[in-house]
């Protein structure tokens, strides 16, 4: 029997995300010209910096020297990357199920679910990337961010970015999971739960801020050690000054967030395996719930 | 022979209350459906509003910041049901089929989003009260109401213009293929940011927040700010007499507007063969 060039071309497992991540770049970008969507890339995130912004310079009459506002800024461009994956990998099982209903096809196909829908947030890890850099690049160029290129930790950087690749398409997979078993609640789960952890992860103000009894929780997500190592990278001075995990040397947050990584990849992974099951079960990939 | 059965139909302003009614239903009896809904309606977007409430204490701001965060907060559900729950949903009535079968119904397409308008309204509002409640109740927000007539007539007022303003939204969204969904997206941060909706619309330039005053929600949030509390006066864009004037102005227009686009766009979207085309 002749395998057909489609089977025989590469690992089943690298298929199935290579053409997901594929799939979820057209879905994303194909709906404009490039132009506007270069434009829409580009005002979102602006307009969600542009509040903090606003915020900030309302209180301290513009004070954008100050090390909290280079603290805040990164942490809010670093913090887009969450909300684009998780959100995008929740939202790539909606839209199959619901709008595009082509879930069950899915199913069917000779892919692997979990490497689809990590495929779909890579799309999303990409136009994300283009948000996260134009706010960086508006921050250094007219709000005094105080990013050196000559004195940023690029090992360290680079390190602390692809660990929290991982981190971000674990996270995902566990919402996309629990996805699976919800109806018309789903739609709303992704940029709710990003929302949520934007305020327990430090991203846009020390942990030292929140009430006691909740630092625990902060201290308990690896997006907290993720936007410290990012920080310490760019702007390493800047960073220390912040005494939440100062007193934690660079080598033990990436320990920290290696094995919170591996333990949330675990957690994803198996709770994937047990919403899939309970959703065949139930009859609920080809669901549509809309009223 | 039996006599043809007569059947009374409903015309005129009868037609329109049950259109509406007709409508409203369905999101009424959805959302008791789905109780687990209000949680995620109202605690996981109190926990991101929360972010913004630190921000403001880590830096220092006056305690009233807070109170304009958890106001800002609050509107935002008025606004994001404007725009998920009528604007875009006709985007999707089309995706699921209903659309066509809204327009060869004998009945109006302003009843048809006014019924959507009160379903959401009240999921909306409870959502907003608890956001208010809650709000209060955690950050010890202290409201101080200067002129309860006015701040009740500012708030109807903003949602008569905002609702007015997603009507005549709903009609563009006729045309609309999939990119609906991403001038939603457009229609969120950026509209957060002009509106002010986590600071004193003064801290814009004058002239910004003169043409962000086009959204009901800008001059809203600004004069129940000025009503609601001791220090709003001193953050206030103009006085809220004259936004609450303006605020009726922007009533008028956009729902005269909404029922002429409304008209508009059916008919050309009748005309190009998109209220049944399904672009995914």
């Amino acid at each position: 029997m002749v395998e057909s060039s489609a089977v025989r071309r590469g690992d089943p497992w690298w298929r199935s995300f290579r053409t997901a991540a594929w799939l979820g770049w057209q879905i994303e970008s194909n709906w404009a010209d490039p132009f506007l969507f270069a434009v829409y890339s580009i005002i979102k995130p602006l307009a969600l910096a542009g509040i903090l912004v606003v915020m900030y310079g309302t209180i301290t009459r513009g004070d954008f020297a100050s090390p909290v506002f280079t603290y805040i800024y990164l942490g809010n461009a670093f913090y887009l990357y969450v909300g684009a994956v998780m959100s995008g990998m929740a939202w790539a099982v909606i839209d199959d199920r619901e709008r595009y209903r082509m879930l069950k096809s899915m199913y069917v196909a000779p892919v692997d679910i979990r490497l689809y829908l990590i495929g779909r947030g890579a799309a999303r890890f990409m136009t994300g990337s283009v948000s996260v850099l134009v706010t960086l690049v508006v921050g250094v160029l007219f709000l005094e961010v105080a990013i050196d290129l000559t004195a940023v930790d690029w090992p360290l950087f680079v390190v602390s970015l692809a660990i929290g690749v991982v981190m971000l398409a674990a996270m995902g997979l566990l919402l996309a999971s629990l996805v699976l078993l919800l109806g018309h609640l789903s739609w709303s789960l992704g940029d709710a739960v990003a929302g949520s952890l934007f305020l327990f992860s430090g991203a846009v103000f020390p942990l030292e801020v929140l009430p006691r009894v909740l630092r625990p929780i902060g201290y308990a997500m690896p997006v907290t050690y993720w936007l410290e190592l990012l920080r310490r990278a760019l702007v390493g001075p800047v960073a220390q000054a912040f005494p939440t995990l100062a007193g934690l040397t660079n080598l033990q947050l990436l320990g920290i967030l290696s094995a919170l990584t591996v333990g949330l990849s675990s957690a994803a992974i198996a709770t994937f395996r047990v919403c899939d099951f309970v959703a065949r079960e139930r009859g609920l990939i080809d669901r549509t719930s809309n009223y | 022979m039996s006599m043809p059965l007569r059947v009374s139909k409903d015309v005129g302003w009868r037609l329109f209350v049950r259109t509406v009614a007709a409508r409203a239903y369905p999101r009424l009896v959805g959302q008791q459906r789905e109780p687990a809904g209000a949680f995620l309606d109202v605690f996981l977007p109190l926990l991101g509003l929360s972010a913004y409430v630190f921000v403001y204490r880590a830096i220092d701001a006056p305690e009233a910041f807070v109170g304009f965060v958890i106001l800002g907060g609050a509107m935002t559900a008025f606004w994001l049901n404007v725009l998920w729950s009528m604007s875009n949903q006709l985007f999707w009535e089309k995706e699921t089929g209903n659309l066509a079968l809204y327009i060869m119904a004998p009945n109006s397409l302003m009843a048809i989003l006014l019924g959507m308008a009160i379903g959401g309204l009240v999921s909306t509002t409870l959502r907003a009260a608890a956001i208010i409640g809650l709000g209060t109740w955690l950050f010890g927000v202290r409201f101080s109401v200067s002129d309860p007539a006015l701040l009740f007539a500012v708030f109807a007022l903003t949602l008569t213009a905002l609702y007015g303003m997603g009507m005549m939204f709903a009609s563009v969204f006729l045309l609309l293929g999939r990119e609906a969904w991403h001038v939603i997206g457009l229609a969120q941060e950026p509209v957060y940011l002009l509106s002010g909706m986590y600071f004193p619309i003064k801290s814009l330039n004058v002239w910004v927040a003169t043409g962000a005053s086009l959204i009901p929600l800008t001059l809203g949030l600004d004069a129940i700010r000025q009503i609601a509390f001791a220090s709003g006066p001193a953050t206030g864009f103009i006085s809220a007499r004259v936004e609450c004037l303006a605020l009726a102005v922007l009533s008028v227009v956009f729902l005269v507007l909404a029922r002429l686009m409304l008209g508009y766009m059916e008919r050309l979207a009748i005309a190009e063969g998109k209220l049944t085309e399904s672009r995914g």
